[in-house]
């Protein structure tokens, strides 16, 4: 299958320390790739180069085979190239509709880049979007901070499929969540794969990524110290390398 | 079973509240003096009332966008005082008004690059500003106020009507064409973006200091035309207009349901608690309870309002929360 992400010898400093040292990796199209690490590994420093918040001192990124610089994430996500942040990926007073077209609103009577926003179609389409990715939920009106922890990663994905992202990095999605709420986003993730989705799990806790991850990739101090595929190794070579570096 | 979800989503949001503090203390006086309602009390309270309103808008949404901005009672001085100064210096009365206007402007730009450029609260940014614009006023004053300029068209903005003076209507216009800009337009989305979360917003894409910077920009041209308005309706500029109106309009935007961080209010809300100040001033007076009992009642309202809003989006919260572990 084709690489549909291609980095070589990233490098990255920040104020004198080398957060990302020469890092290459190869991402496979359509598949789940686990990004462990314990923290300051360098996984938050990888994913901000890849999805436009940084840039890279040094080192190239291929995207379907084409050299890319990006300028600021609004770049990547045109792209198709979708982060979702940890702490920071819905407005939490703003409804599911709202959250869902942030900056990416549908309007008319435009002038220039400022127009009214079509609430009715933005409503119906956020409805579509949730159904799609199976989560069903009363109101695109509901302010997302009446939501629980899955159902707001659920969204965030939503929002993701609907823009027809092509890669999905997602910063520790399950942190935090109970262990049922867990497996609703891990459900999720899996069925992104089907419809043509690429997705970057960074996570430190193995045991959420292994049972879906493709391809699981060990970071440490900045480096990469393992890029296998899940039929060649097992979790417990893997615990022995994200603890033992 | 649905009517009755509906009837409490309703009642969660907090210019719904705001109304309904606003209908019990209308009533409340009414009761006290049946000539609180009638024409004559009307018109004296909604003809200084829109320079009211004007003001708590600007601040409302830059308050929605997670901004503060202490120096609009400076503002509310300081652009009315350069236009009656410039139309005395001889330069034409609609280019002195444009010029004055783009003052306002002029502060807000100011307040906006010093906030986003240094990284310091626009609490203490605007701190600054009020003390400067207070004292440019002052300055530009010369000393003595100086007398009103009849060729200014003043009757354009403050002429009285049966009821209403025509400064309500362009507050309501301001309401109007920022009301839909607020709530039905990608801008207005952006700006509770910026003010809910700035990391998500910029993490979307969103331009958090270029919205930041439009707000500041809108609520110092807004103050700086509220105060011009105030001048053509009193026909005189004084240096000491709009002292203390910084806190008011706070207070306005907080009564009506504005968020103090951020990413919570609407145009209707900072609307009714800028009339809600100035009605609950005149039924004190008409209640015949000593006025200095106004500060009293309007911190009092304050406090109940921000109490109630917390209690009631808290509540909301947990409704939500506890449906969905269902």
């Amino acid at each position: 299958m084709e690489d549909i992400i291609v980095c070589e010898g990233l490098n990255k400093y920040y104020s004198g320390v080398h957060a990302l040292k020469d890092l290459s990796l190869k991402i496979k199209k359509d598949s789940v790739v686990g990004l462990i690490g314990d923290n300051g590994a360098g996984k938050s420093t990888l994913i901000k180069i890849l999805s436009g918040a940084h840039q890279p001192d040094s080192g190239h990124i291929y995207f379907e085979g084409k050299k890319v610089k990006f300028k600021s994430t609004k770049e990547a996500m045109n792209l198709g190239i979708e982060t979702i942040y940890q702490y920071s990926a819905l407005i939490p007073e703003m409804s599911i509709a709202r959250n869902i077209f942030i900056g990416r609103e549908q309007t008319q009577y435009n002038v220039g880049n400022f127009g009214l926003m079509k609430t009715k179609t933005m409503q119906d389409d956020a409805m579509k979007a949730l159904t799609d990715v199976e989560l069903h939920l009363r109101s695109p009106d509901t302010p997302v901070n009446q939501l629980s922890g899955g159902e707001r990663q659920g969204v965030v994905i939503a929002r993701a499929m609907y823009f027809k992202s092509k890669v999905l990095i997602l910063d520790e999605p399950t942190n935090h969540l109970s262990v049922k709420e867990t497996n609703k986003v891990l459900r999720f993730v899996e069925g992104l794969k089907s419809q043509g989705v690429t997705s970057i799990f960074i996570t430190h806790n193995l045991s959420h990524v292994y049972p879906i991850a493709d391809h699981l990739c060990v970071m440490a101090r900045g480096e990469k110290i393992a890029d296998l595929d899940k039929k060649d190794t097992t979790i417990d070579h893997l615990t022995d390398l994200l603890v033992n570096g | 079973m649905s009517k009755n979800f509906s009837l409490r989503s309703l009642l969660v949001r907090p210019e719904v509240a705001t109304f309904l503090m606003f209908l019990a203390i209308m009533i409340g006086f009414y009761i006290a003096n049946e000539r609180f309602l009638d024409a004559r009390n009307i018109r004296i309270v909604m003809g200084i009332t829109p320079e009211y309103i004007i003001v708590a808008i600007g601040i409302a949404i830059l308050m929605i966008s997670g901004e503060f901005d202490l120096s609009v009672g400076s503002v509310f001085a300081l652009v009315p005082m350069t236009i009656v100064q410039m139309v005395h210096q001889g330069i034409p009365p609609w280019f002195a008004i444009f010029l004055g206007l783009m003052i306002g402007i002029i502060v807000g730009f100011v307040n906006g690059f010093i906030t986003l450029r240094f990284g310091i609260p626009s609490f203490i940014a605007t701190l600054g500003m009020l003390y400067i614009a207070r004292s440019l006023t002052t300055v530009a004053t010369a000393g003595f106020p100086p007398p009103f300029p009849h060729i200014l068209p003043n009757e354009l903005f403050v002429y009285q009507f049966e009821l209403f003076r025509a400064s309500l209507y362009w507050a309501l216009l301001v309401a109007v064409v920022l009301g839909v800009m607020l709530h039905r337009s990608n801008v207005g989305n952006w700006i509770y973006a910026t003010g809910g979360d700035q990391n998500a917003a910029s993490s979307m894409g969103i331009k958090t200091g270029n919205v930041k910077m439009f707000c500041f920009i809108l609520c110092g041209f807004l103050a700086g035309f509220a105060g011009m308005i105030q001048t053509f309706r009193l026909e005189a500029p004084l240096p000491s207009q709009g002292y203390l109106l910084e806190l008011e309009s706070i207070a306005a935007a907080v009564i009506g349901g504005v968020s103090l961080f951020g990413g919570i209010g609407t145009v209707f809300g900072a609307v009714i608690g800028a009339i809600l100040i100035r009605f609950l001033e005149s039924g004190i007076i008409m209640a015949r309870i000593d006025a200095e009992w106004f500060r009293a009642g309007l911190g009092s309202l304050i406090i109940i309002a921000v109490v109630f809003n917390t209690y009631i989006s808290r509540r909301a919260t947990r409704i939500g929360q506890n449906k969905a572990k269902d």
